[in-house]
């Protein structure tokens, strides 16, 4: 069983401020991590590693500081890390980074392609389905279980918002998982240390049959047009209040909303 | 391509068509109404099996036709099927723009058709304006959050049609309604061109974790502040009879589930009372329950965000005052039962 997974190193939006004075959002400082969704995804495709040998190769698109992330998940277990990187890529949108993806997911073997559903960064949810698509692979996303593996049957349950539904799909086949659905293994000190003697691929354009205008910001159908941050308005604040007083203050506005 | 008419897509599971799409619908009449130089109608596209029955409801809620695909493989959402349709629909009739409801549904659905037929979707949106630099554009300005909601940005996609675009369910008001509107019904002729390699097999109904936050009236919510003390936050709910909710950092901590997140990763409530406990307000929270009707906010930083949108704000350690609280409420309705 060959199974690839698609990762994105992010940066941690938990961390980020904004700047009070300028109302821009200030990106210094904040560090990358994995994408959430995604490391659920890693620990799925170990765990089908572990009960059906599978194979496991990890792909990113992405700056090459991305390496670091490679190096964590082959101490991790994954088997091959690709980077995708290349100055030509910047700027793409969804529809230009599935392109990128699928043209050099076609050069490899696999049963079961895994995204994470979506990054925190971005919060699109579309590559995954823009990749199967432009493979022409069957989807499902927001898969919160894979339940079994009788090739090329694959069984899985996916989240819908009240309630789940239990999903067969054939592979070849894609699915984006949730980061609910597990807690990623940790690391042992000796993957750690083997980790950086494994190599890592890196892909650019020149590897990829694409044509310049499929790619990066010419491959991309939407643009920004402007961003902003919300500038938020002080409200009167209730301060120096002990801690009863400040809870009936609260009751006060609640008696309201009692039946 | 000449191409013309916003295209709606009417999510209906289990022959109930969802609130976003009737959202949807009131947002393209403000959209067609709002481009004066050519004509524009509203066009609903209705996926199902035995759904003739709804296509009523769309007419009165907004759409000036629907294409009806009614069959019995389509009695099941099929990601494969309904791309199938809705391509060939938009590779025939060249519509200028499809709407499509930010569910679960929705973000499988958008994606696939929009690298089907080579344009770019807006994932998420939250406010869609026609641009407003000119006079004679059908351009439409796609306002969403990005970065956990903590920036905003505007999207446009010049030069592909459909301009795609999902849109969280809530964020826009289902207001029209005219029960005496009639439109033209049209026919989509479904015949399945090849196999759905996604079989459904069985519905689990979750276990209930307590009241739908997206449904709930009252919300009693935390964040780290108060990680250590949901029981506080549920004992305030209940003599409420409200429900508890959590920011992004309680449910990545799993310390509260999933399904009681709120915010942009979670689900967006709308609840006449939100008391927001602990919690700092990053946007990628507050987009999610900044239409609540009336916040109250209690943090121990005065420079939380949350302050910004609360309509009362206290800075104080909400685990110190929640027990004060229990013992007002209790006294408070002591006092409504005596009186």
């Amino acid at each position: 069983m060959n199974i690839l997974c698609l990762v994105k190193q992010v940066p941690d939006t938990t961390e980020m401020k904004i700047d009070k004075v300028t109302g821009t959002l200030i990106r210094t400082g904040v560090p990358s991590i994995p994408n959430p969704d995604d490391m659920a995804g890693i620990e799925e495709a170990l765990k089908l590693k572990d009960k059906y040998q599978a194979h496991l190769t990890a792909i990113t698109m992405g700056p090459p500081q991305a390496e670091d992330m490679l190096r964590e998940l082959l101490a991790r277990g994954v088997d091959e890390v690709v980077l995708l990187s290349d100055m030509k890529f910047a700027g793409s949108d969804t529809w230009a980074t599935s392109t990128t993806l699928a043209a050099f997911l076609k050069t490899l073997p696999y049963d079961l392609i895994i995204a994470g559903r979506q990054a925190i960064d971005g919060d699109t949810a579309q590559v995954g389905p823009q990749v199967a698509e432009k493979l022409g692979i069957p989807q499902v996303t927001y898969v919160e279980e894979i339940m079994d593996y009788t090739a090329p049957v694959l069984t899985v349950k996916k989240a819908y918002e009240d309630y789940s539904e239990i999903l067969e799909v054939t592979c070849p086949a894609l699915i984006s998982t949730l980061n609910t659905m597990n807690t990623p293994r940790s690391m042992n000190v000796t993957d750690v240390w083997n980790a950086f003697e494994k190599p890592i691929r890196l892909v650019t354009f020149a590897d990829l049959k694409l044509s310049e205008k499929d790619v990066g910001l010419k491959g991309s159908p939407t643009q920004v047009k402007k961003t902003f941050t919300r500038t938020l308005q002080a409200n009167a604040l209730k301060t120096n209040l002990s801690a009863q007083e400040a809870a009936k203050l609260v009751a006060s506005y609640l008696s309201a909303y009692m039946e | 391509m000449n191409t013309k008419d916003i295209y709606v897509f009417i999510e209906q599971r289990d022959g109930v068509i969802q609130d976003v799409s009737y959202e949807l619908l009131s947002e393209a009449r403000k959209l067609v109404t709002a481009i004066k130089h050519v004509h524009f109608d509203v066009v609903g596209i209705l996926i199902g099996n035995e759904i003739k029955d709804l296509v009523q409801s769309v007419i009165h809620h907004g759409a000036d036709k629907v294409i009806v695909a009614d069959h019995g493989s389509l009695a099941h959402y099929s990601t494969h099927y309904t791309t199938d349709i809705i391509s060939d629909i938009i590779k025939t009739n060249a519509p200028d723009a499809l709407l499509i409801g930010a569910s679960v549904i929705g973000r499988d659905l958008a994606p696939r058709i929009a690298a089907r037929v080579d344009t770019g979707l807006t994932a998420d949106a939250t406010k869609i304006e026609i641009n407003p630099n000119e006079s004679d554009s059908t351009e439409l300005w796609i306002t969403r959050p990005a970065f956990g909601g903590n920036l905003f940005g505007t999207i446009v996609c010049p030069n592909h049609r459909p301009q795609m675009a999902t849109i969280r369910p809530k964020v826009l008001d289902a207001d029209f309604f005219d029960g005496t509107r009639n439109g033209e019904i049209i026919e989509y002729k479904f015949t399945p061109r090849s196999i759905d390699k996604v079989v459904f097999k069985q519905r689990i109904l979750k276990e209930t974790h307590g009241i739908d936050i997206a449904k709930a009236k009252i919300i009693v919510s935390g964040g780290r502040g108060v990680i250590d003390h949901f029981d506080l936050l549920q004992e305030v709910a209940t003599l409420l009879g409200g429900t508890v909710a959590a920011s992004r950092g309680v449910v990545d901590r799993q310390r509260a589930p999933k399904e009681i997140q709120v915010g942009q990763t979670g689900k967006t409530v709308r609840p006449t009372l939100y008391l927001a406990c602990g919690i700092s307000g990053a946007v990628q929270h507050t987009a999610g329950m900044d239409k609540s009707e009336f916040i109250i906010a209690i943090n121990l930083d005065a420079s939380a965000p949350i302050f910004g949108i609360a309509n009362v704000g206290i800075i104080g350690d909400a685990v110190k005052i929640l027990p004060y609280l229990v013992e007002e409420i209790k006294l408070l309705k002591e006092h409504h039962i005596a009186s």
